[in-house]
């Protein structure tokens, strides 16, 4: 029942947004803020309260189900596991600042923008919660549409090219995506007499290889399309640099990870036989996503274009990383869609509060900001050195363990993938170089974070310190989910193991083959 | 005692962590004492720990330390522990004590940067960083170290970052670098497939009882490994972003790129060394990397006018001369020369610093001159670094390290002549460069005027490091003279000794007195040609064949240039060409025909009636006649 009411606030927390414009210009505001907040204390709530299932059969939280189209088999179910707790975590943090932000950036028609804003994320919530097919279509559209008006209504100059180019493509991907939901739908139907859309139900549903590729390939378009894969990435830079930062934020650090979380949640357990088919075609198209991602975002001048492009040579890794088919890369895969969506979300504030000051989002007419902006510096240099992989940030954990994970399904992209790690140094540090260093060009005034902007900037930071020194809690909440997915596979790294943990040779703990000093394990227990 | 070692790392980056909160509020003070302060603390406990270390060896030579555990996944369970063994003693002394002095220095070098702060930030960061390196006990947590002193080194090579040139040199560094580390991350994805772990002790372990000496998956780790070590350590072929390096403020020079973090790739050699046993192909092309490296650096040193590039030149040469000892199996003695050239090159760096200081950071040595009267302190300091370096034979500490690798590389078991006589040349080249260094700035008429004599603070760590390069010699010398085993016994329970070939062993002194014979050679030689006859300079410069090599020399042997064309032209033009994404075209393409479909079907619709009914008579024959059709 939580989980219904998290969409029931969300919803009615939108239109609220809309009406309270009447009343006073700055309502939408505290209601859109205090909703996004609401959210996420009932999410962190949810973490708190539920215990990770270690070793239990049962993945799943929380469900709640009513039936919503009897006839047709539809319901309206929602079911939480940890996969998804960490999802909807992500979704409601960076609404949360996704709201800040927008506080002085937006300044018309501010009770429709908060409504777009809080529909965008109840879409959002809705995928990441939602157990049935039919209703995870009508949530991807409700995603969707609120986007379409973000781009389009409080975009920069090209944003009417922008907003359509987006809901072309993820439409049209999209539709192919139901075509697939009603063939699985009626394949279903005919095998076991009972017609649903039900997630679990359609689980295990028995085709001949030929349904079987067209039917993932449906929903392969929807997906990789919204991560994007190359060569299907050309609506990304383009909604991305047009969008206000919200928008931008949203589609960076949210809507993409939808793409990655279908492949996770449907294609891989749906389509066992026909994903491991199409497995080295995947990890081939994610590590030419990796490097052209990498060599496009290099070129750019459009501070946002770039840190956008570096978003296609990101998701590389997430497509790399579940086409291994394994416990590590899976785990690498959730680490980099919620590290990505901080570090790259981060990006676009940084471009955002530099719009904000300059009015421009050429780097060419940027250089030389260190001396003035210094804690800006410090933000930017964080976050750069996340998105090229620094340990100690939340990045590197995320794209070692993909990469190590990878390693075993496939060495030789694995090779190619690790060297977009030195594509990644080349154009992050040319963030650094374009912006911070380098002679004054800019005579603009520019003042240093204010107070607001500081306490947004913060938390990121601090999120993706924690990421990258203490990820347990988050690898712990994923484990169980992951594994679930995972069933249907004989991935190398299990096949010598009962319990689907890594096995290649199990060694003992380092600490048994060095006598350890007494007491010196503890010191800081 | 032992439970403190978590501690070692943690001040510095505590102070960093403060400087950086709190950077703005602070006066220049308190910087100071929170910058030097927290190094000079873990320099405190590290000596400590060390004598208790000495004294009280512990079980199994190992003090090992947990903090907590980073991550557990599908039982990849690294730890962010720390292993502290005789091997990260030494480097952690040497990181600890000499850090500690060159961030004493930097309060008076830096007192009048507006970015004070921010320098001793990032100083705090990396000792911090470089701690964590030599005390990781798994290589995730090395790697973790090792990317982050690269970007200390970045950040610090860049710190006048309004100078465009900065800015590149410290691009340079970070992505030259990131090139060896994508080899050393395959290497541990490698490793990890083997052994499930990260583990070092681990790994080093099992790698013996599992592989068998000239195993092929040992050699394409260690191969790999090999990769991340040139990278950081500024060897073949990946040597050429550390003379540009220099960009940074001299006490970086001093500390990052000469006594601590380009011999990172020397830990890494020796930490894993049983791998390297294991891979007999890997460990000679360590030999060969470091004997090609240590000449070619050489040579480039003997044309530099720039006093910090000279130096930059011989740290990469000097750290062939550790890779060859590494390669030819002399593991103490690769590691006895690291910390001999901390003592002295940090030594050289800081004099150096404190003359560029003195004359409005003028680095060009041939506007330098006469300087011996006007800084005696400095004179004679540098004067004691430059014969360390040149490896003057019994008084320099730089003659025993020296004297034992070049020893070993001929006599030890997987030594030969070649890389011997490669070593003599370089010495020969050491010790010309290093006096024509010394000749050019102390002596002769002075070009520059002198702003002000460098103060206490400067001058006091160039003697502490002066004495040390004298001394610190004293506690290993050759067994013919002296026989004096301290550094190499006290390692021997991490690095294995050398089974050094019985026939050679009567003749060691033989090839002292040539070693000896050829320092003082080249000395002689930089005082003829750059003190006594300067006509024969002037004969030098006059020859095409001298200038020419002179040139190729000057310009790192054309590397840079090789590489421009071969990787970043390429592939800046490559990027720049695609900018709007061809991909892009396609699509457009598609909107492209939609449009012209578009066009041709809204023709279709004209209002004329009797195209109408022309369209509906056509349309209805073609459906009668395919109904038709059999």
């Amino acid at each position: 029942m939580i989980l219904a009411w998290l969409l029931v606030l969300l919803l009615v927390g939108g239109v609220l947004a809309w009406v309270s414009d009447r009343v006073h210009a700055q309502l939408p505001r505290w209601v859109a803020l205090s909703v996004t907040m609401a959210c996420l204390l009932i999410t962190l709530f949810l973490w708190l309260e539920t215990p990770a299932p270690v070793n239990s059969t049962d993945t799943w939280l929380l469900r709640y189900e009513v039936p919503w189209i009897p006839q047709w088999g539809v319901s309206f179910s929602l079911a939480l596991d940890g996969l998804s707790l960490l999802m909807l975590a992500l979704t409601f943090f960076i609404g949360l600042v996704s709201v800040l932000i927008s506080w002085k950036e937006i300044k018309n028609r501010v009770g429709f923008f908060h409504f777009n804003i809080l529909w965008v994320l109840a879409g959002i919530t809705g995928v990441f919660l939602t157990m049935d097919l039919f209703l995870f279509y009508f949530f991807w559209e409700v995603m969707l549409i609120p986007m379409y008006f973000l781009i389009g209504i409080w975009g920069h100059e090209n944003r009417t090219y922008a907003a359509y180019k987006f809901f072309i493509f993820t439409q049209a991907s999209g539709l192919l995506m139901l075509l697939s939901i009603l063939g699985l739908y009626f394949v279903h139907g005919a095998a076991t007499g009972s017609y649903s859309f039900n997630y679990f139900d359609l689980l295990g549903t028995d085709f001949t290889p030929k349904t079987g590729k067209w039917l993932m390939a449906g929903f392969l378009a929807a997906f990789l399309v919204k991560l994007p894969v190359v060569p299907f990435h050309s609506w990304l830079p383009d909604a991305h640099s047009q969008a206000p930062t919200a928008g931008s934020v949203i589609l960076a650090g949210l809507l993409l990870k939808t793409g990655a979380y279908g492949l996770l949640r449907f294609v891989i357990p749906l389509f066992p036989e026909n994903a491991e088919i199409f497995a080295p075609w995947a990890m081939f198209l994610g590590v030419l996503g990796i490097l052209y991602g990498a060599i496009l975002a290099f070129a750019q001048t459009d501070l946002k274009r770039l840190i956008a492009y570096t978003s296609v040579s990101h998701m590389g890794f997430v497509v790399l990383g579940v086409f291994a088919f394994n416990q590590l890369a899976y785990q690498g895969v959730v680490m980099q869609m919620i590290t990505h969506g901080i570090s790259t979300g981060a990006l676009f504030i940084l471009a955002g509060f530099l719009y904000d000051r300059l009015h421009t989002r050429d780097i060419r007419r940027m250089g030389g900001f260190w001396a003035e902006i210094p804690k800006m510096g410090v933000m930017a240099l964080v976050f750069v050195m996340a998105s090229l992989g620094l340990p100690g940030l939340g990045n590197f954990i995320a794209e070692f363990l993909t990469l190590l994970g990878s390693w075993v399904a496939n060495p030789l992209l694995t090779i190619f993938a690790t060297v977009g790690l030195v594509a990644a140094t080349v154009y992050s540090l040319r963030i650094m170089q374009k912006v911070f260093y380098g002679k004054r060009e800019n005579t603009h005034s520019l003042p240093d974070l204010s107070l607001r902007e500081y306490l947004i900037a913060l938390p990121l930071v601090a999120a993706i310190l924690w990421l990258g020194l203490y990820p347990q809690p988050v690898l712990n909440r994923a484990q169980a989910s992951l594994e679930e997915q995972l069933q249907a596979y004989t991935s190398p790294l299990q096949k010598s193991s009962s319990s689907g943990q890594v096995s290649l040779k199990v060694l003992p703990p380092d600490s048994v083959l060095i006598p350890k000093p007494k007491g010196a394990s503890h010191a800081l227990k | 005692m032992e439970n403190l070692l978590w501690v070692i790392p943690t001040l510095p980056f505590l102070g960093a962590l403060l400087l950086i909160l709190l950077g703005g509020r602070l006066s220049r003070p308190l910087v100071s004492a929170i910058g030097v302060g927290s190094v000079g603390l873990s320099a405190v406990l590290t000596l400590l720990l060390g004598f208790q270390f000495l004294s009280d060896a512990p079980a199994g030579g190992v003090y090992r330390q947990e903090v907590w555990q980073w991550f557990n996944v599908a039982g990849f369970n690294p730890s962010i522990a720390f292993h502290l063994d005789a091997l990260s003693l030494v480097f952690i002394f040497v990181i600890t004590f000499v850090g500690f002095l060159i961030h004493l220095y930097s309060t008076a070098y830096m007192a009048g940067d507006e970015g004070f702060t921010r320098f001793f930030a990032y100083m705090n960061l990396f000792v911090g960083s470089m701690l964590v390196l030599v005390l990781a006990d798994n290589l995730l947590l090395l790697y973790l170290g090792w990317e982050g002193v690269g970007l200390c080194s970045y950040l610090l090579i860049g710190f006048w970052y309004k100078e465009p040139q900065n800015g590149y040199a410290a691009r340079k560094a970070f992505i030259i670098t990131r090139v060896g580390d994508t080899a050393m991350a395959i290497g541990l994805f490698m490793l990890f497939r083997y052994f499930g772990t990260l583990h070092i002790q681990t790994i080093s372990t099992e790698a013996a009882q599992a592989w068998s000496v000239g195993a092929q998956p040992a050699v394409i780790i260690a191969f790999l490994l090999l990769g991340g070590a040139v990278g950081k350590s500024g060897q073949l072929p990946l040597q050429t972003w550390l003379p540009d390096a220099m960009a940074g403020p001299t006490p970086v020079s001093a500390l990052i790129h000469a006594a601590t973090m380009v011999t990172a790739g020397v830990y890494l050699i020796a930490r894993m060394h049983v791998l390297f046993e294991l891979a007999p192909v890997a460990q000679f092309t360590v030999a060969v990397i470091g004997a090609l490296t240590l000449l070619l650096a050489g040579f480039s040193a003997l044309t530099q006018s720039d006093l910090k590039r000279v130096l930059a030149y011989s740290t990469i040469s000097q750290i062939g001369y550790m890779f060859l000892a590494l390669g030819v199996g002399a593991w103490s003695a690769g590691i006895f020369h690291f910390m001999i050239h901390a003592f002295f090159k940090a030594l050289l760096f800081l004099a150096a610093g404190a003359i560029i200081i003195s004359l409005h950071h003028e680095q060009n040595m041939f506007k330098m001159g006469g300087l011996k009267e006007k800084m005696p302190a400095v004179f004679w300091t540098f004067l004691i670094g430059a014969a360390s370096l040149a490896a003057l034979p019994l008084v320099t500490a730089g003659f025993y390290s020296k004297d034992q690798i070049l020893w070993l590389a001929l006599a030890g078991e997987r030594g030969n002549i070649w890389l011997y006589v490669a070593g003599l040349t370089g010495a020969f080249i050491t010790a010309i460069y290093t006096f024509r260094m010394v000749f050019i700035t102390f002596f002769g008429e002075a070009k520059t005027h002198l702003e002000h004599p460098p103060g206490k603070l400067i001058i006091l760590p160039l003697v502490v490091l002066a004495v040390l390069s004298t001394v610190a010699g004293f506690i290993e010398l050759p067994h013919n003279f002296g026989h004096v085993v301290l550094f190499s016994s006290f390692l021997s329970p991490v690095l294995p000794n050398l089974v050094v070939n019985e026939s050679m062993a009567p003749t060691e002194w033989m090839f002292q007195a040539i070693a000896a014979a050829f320092s003082l050679a080249g000395v002689f030689i930089a005082y003829l040609v750059y003190l006594r006859r300067p006509a024969l300079h002037e004969a030098i410069r006059n020859s095409a064949l001298a200038m020419a090599l002179h040139r190729f020399w000057y310009a790192g042997w054309g590397f840079d240039r090789l590489y421009d064309k071969l990787f970043v032209q390429p592939f800046v033009y490559m990027a720049t060409l695609n900018k709007n994404d061809f991909i892009e075209s396609f699509y457009n393409l598609l909107v492209h025909i939609a449009r012209i479909l578009n066009r041709g079907l809204a023709h279709t619709q004209s209002g004329i009636l009797r195209w109408y009914m022309m369209g509906v008579v056509v349309g209805a024959l073609v459906i009668i006649t395919i109904s038709l059709l059999p």
